[in-house]
């Protein structure tokens, strides 16, 4: 058993009692310290004394990846035998329809487009009961890696809406904002390009903290771990060394007020209505790029482009690569901050939106066996 | 971006296919390769987090120095000296070196840090391995000069005197740049500086980026006598270490002053007892040429055939050219002992070292001249017979035709080797 076996059994527990919580939110816990792991062995009882093989345990050198725990997760379970784990629906937190609101939220997309995303998930079929719950004897044992498909279906609605292809999302942002400077009682239409600007600035300050916070950060404990008796002298030493001498630098540094340690929360970002230095676009509609087809509304853009042409089949792992310089600005713009979000690499989320597309458009494909030219449209 | 209806019909025929991913355009993109790669350098493992924070920080820590910005710079020192306790022990070894160069930067310009604060930590950071102690100790007694606390910084010197010279040798040419700037900021700064400094070299050891620049500036406020008297002592007290570069130092010098042939000849000799392959040594050789004792003479023969001995001469064909002067020279002169004497050492291994066969068809290939003046070195102490004269003087060549007539010319007359044995 290891630190990062012991982080997956605890979330094996998490999900098992359907906690509102994600893999990626307990491993920002981490992160932020608010979960101990990385000097964990600090909190231990005097009389555990740790010394040999504790320390290739306890000497943690990196954070946990997400994929790294996922994996796990999978294996324990396995092990353990575990049953087929307690349903997950509509009303559970991790389905698909509630943290696709919730990350809509974080983002500061409006609301509207949470219509989109329930329709997208029912259209492919990840809201079912069966597909989300977690069954570890099943014969392809996986489950469903919640936030990071939750986020894959708002990146596949956002190309549906503004198909990011660099051109037509700039354009729509025109027109919203021809429409929004005549008509300033209304409720606003959503600008993208407005939007661009406040999650850029937001999100690039929130980077540079995470990148320096990262940079300035302490392994090592007080205790210093060491093998054996011959170490320990050593090791000590070295502590006292740099302990005296960080003593020594930080009298130079001013006395800046310490900054409260934030309590955990699942949201990394809050938006409020009426602050004028950071817009709120929850209420903002999205008429502006809905357009009436008969009895119902459709997308103004009729086209779309697929993240992945094809799929691997080989033996790799992945199914599908990222190679950023192939894709849009906007779309690299909405992956990074996905990605960072969530912590987790860009590549594993666009992974994520290829799968979702490849479903979503088989599915399509697979009712219409005729080659009937339908455009896809949202139909309320 | 076409109509994504026919998307849909392409990519259900194109799925069939079993291909691995592909983008067009850019072609074959494989993220795990460049991984991969990425861990050759650290030996197959991937970097840790802890090796990614402490270099962040190193980015962060320079990034903070060059924009003067000495508050962030401590701030992040202060996490950087995590890395004394890196599990990977090159870092952990490498680790002092960069955190003193650091972290004496920082204090230096830090408004908040004082000589003491300066003092503590140049003492905790010396006793972190023996020749970082050294190192350390001279940096420390340069910082304290420039605060003029000349006692302190001699204090700190003359107790280490013993060790300096053999550790200090390539400690000084590696931070030569960096001392001779800032002995010229000394300098420039006031006089009583430089005379403190006066007290420094007075010290045993080898002070060379001191020493040229105090000797600029004596000379330059046109102190010839002062600039002499420290060149000498510093070139002849036996006190300190052997060193090459000072007598270079006091000969140029006195090469400038125009001194007499005599002194020039006497500095230059010791010169040749130290390094006999020195390029200043075909100089020494026209000096001793020039001279008028036969002693002199007799050396010049000496210091050319010395200079030849080495490898990196071997094409030099200035010494190749005075050699060959020089021989006949000698020989006309009836010196003939001379040369013998020279010959008796070389013999057994100058044949196979200059005058092979092989040197003889890859010197007249690359350079026709040198060829020649070495043919007639050869001609002339291996005799007509030998393999190089012979392949030169069955050449060809229209531009060299006289010269050749003329070499062998000469190594009838003048041959050392007696046909007849």
């Amino acid at each position: 058993m290891t630190m990062p076996r012991t982080l997956a059994f605890c979330y094996l527990s998490l999900l098992w009692q359907r906690e509102t919580i994600t893999l990626s939110d307990l491993l920002r816990f981490v992160e932020e310290g608010h979960i101990p792991y990385i000097n964990a062995f600090q909190h231990f009882p005097e009389e555990m004394k740790l010394y040999g093989r504790d320390k290739g345990i306890f000497a943690i050198e990196s954070w946990p990846t997400y994929e790294d725990i996922y994996k796990k997760v999978i294996e324990i379970a396995k092990f353990l035998d575990l049953p087929r784990f307690p349903d997950i629906t509509e009303d559970s937190y991790l389905h698909p329809n509630i943290l696709c609101m919730k990350y809509l939220m974080e983002v500061n997309l409006p609301d509207e487009m949470n219509d989109l995303t329930c329709q997208v998930v029912k259209m492919t079929g990840i809201g079912e009961v069966d597909f989300l719950t977690f069954d570890p004897i099943a014969k392809m044992a996986k489950t469903v890696k919640y936030d990071v498909q939750a986020v894959a279906v708002i990146v596949v609605v956002l190309k549906l809406l503004f198909l990011l292809d660099d051109n037509l999302e700039w354009t729509l942002s025109n027109i919203a904002e021809k429409y929004n400077e005549k008509n300033k009682e209304d409720k606003p239409w959503f600008d993208f390009r407005k939007w661009y600007q406040v999650m850029k600035k937001s999100i690039d300050e929130k980077k540079q903290k995470w990148e320096e916070a990262r940079a300035k950060y302490l392994w090592k404990s007080e205790k210093p771990l060491y093998h054996s008796s011959i170490d320990r002298a050593v090791v000590y030493k070295r502590r006292e060394m740099v302990v005296s001498l960080q003593k020594q630098f930080s009298a130079l540094v001013d006395s800046a007020p310490t900054v409260e340690k934030k309590s955990p929360s699942s949201f990394q970002f809050n938006w409020t209505e009426g602050d004028s230095a950071r817009t709120c676009f929850h209420g903002h509609g999205l008429q502006g790029i809905l357009k009436k087809k008969g009895q119902s509304l459709t997308t103004k853009n009729s086209l779309y482009w697929l993240s992945t042409q094809k799929f691997c089949r080989s033996y790799c792992k992945h199914v599908t690569t990222y190679e950023e310089s192939n894709f849009s600005l906007s779309y690299q713009f909405i992956i990074n901050l996905f990605s960072f979000l969530l912590r987790i690499k860009t590549s594993s989320l666009h992974e994520e939106v290829s799968l979702i597309e490849k479903i979503l458009f088989k599915r399509k494909y697979g009712k219409t066996k005729k080659k009937s030219r339908s455009r896809k449209g949202r139909k309320y | 971006m076409s109509d994504f209806s026919e998307e849909l019909i392409r990519s259900k025929t194109e799925d069939d296919k079993e291909e691995s991913c592909v983008f067009s355009g850019t072609g074959m993109s494989f993220p795990w390769l460049q991984k991969h790669i990425g861990t050759v350098e650290t030996g197959g493992k991937k970097e840790k987090d802890f090796a990614q924070t402490t270099s962040a920080c190193l980015g962060f820590i320079q990034e903070a120095l060059l924009k003067h910005q000495w508050q962030q710079a401590a701030d992040y020192m202060h996490s950087y000296f995590q890395i004394l306790e890196d599990s990977d022990s090159h870092k952990r070894q490498a680790a002092p070196e960069i955190i003193w160069k650091l972290g004496s930067e920082i204090l230096f310009y830090h408004p908040k840090s004082s000589v003491e604060t300066f003092n503590t930590f140049a003492d905790r950071m010396k006793n972190i391995g023996v020749m970082n102690y050294l190192k350390i100790s001279l940096q420390h007694a340069l910082y304290l000069l420039h605060h003029g606390m000349l006692e302190d910084a001699n204090r700190n010197l003359s107790f280490h005197c013993t060790y300096i010279p053999h550790l200090l040798y390539p400690f000084i040419y590696e931070d030569d740049y960096a001392y001779n700037t800032a002995s010229q900021n000394m300098f420039d700064h006031s006089w009583k500086t430089s005379v403190n400094l006066r007290a420094l070299i007075q010290t045993p050891g080898v002070w060379d980026p001191f020493v040229k620049s105090y000797v600029e500036m004596l000379e330059f406020y046109g102190d010839q006598d002062g600039a002499r008297e420290v060149l000498t002592n510093y070139a002849y007290d036996e006190k300190f270490p052997s060193n090459p570069n000072a007598h270079i130092y006091l000969y140029n010098f006195l090469k400038r002053e125009k001194a007499p042939r005599e002194k020039l000849i006497s500095v230059l000799k010791i010169l040749y007892q130290i390094v006999p392959s020195h390029k200043l040594m075909l100089e020494f050789h026209r000096l001793l040429r020039k001279s008028e004792k036969e002693d002199h003479h007799k050396l010049g023969l000496e210091v050319l055939f010395g200079v030849l001995d080495f490898a990196g001469c071997t094409k030099n064909i200035t010494a190749w050219k005075y050699l060959a002067k020089y021989l006949r020279q000698t020989l006309m002169g009836n010196h003939l002992a001379w040369v013998q004497e020279e010959w008796k050492t070389r013999k057994n291994w100058w044949p196979s070292f200059h005058f092979s066969s092989f040197w003889a068809k890859s010197d007249w290939k690359e350079d026709k001249a040198l060829a020649c003046e070495k043919a007639l070195v050869a001609g002339i102490l291996l005799g007509k017979g030998c393999r190089y004269f012979r392949f030169i003087s069955k050449q060809d060549d229209q531009v060299l035709r006289k010269k050749i007539k003329q070499i062998k010319k000469s190594v009838k007359k003048h041959s050392v080797v007696n046909p007849g044995l």
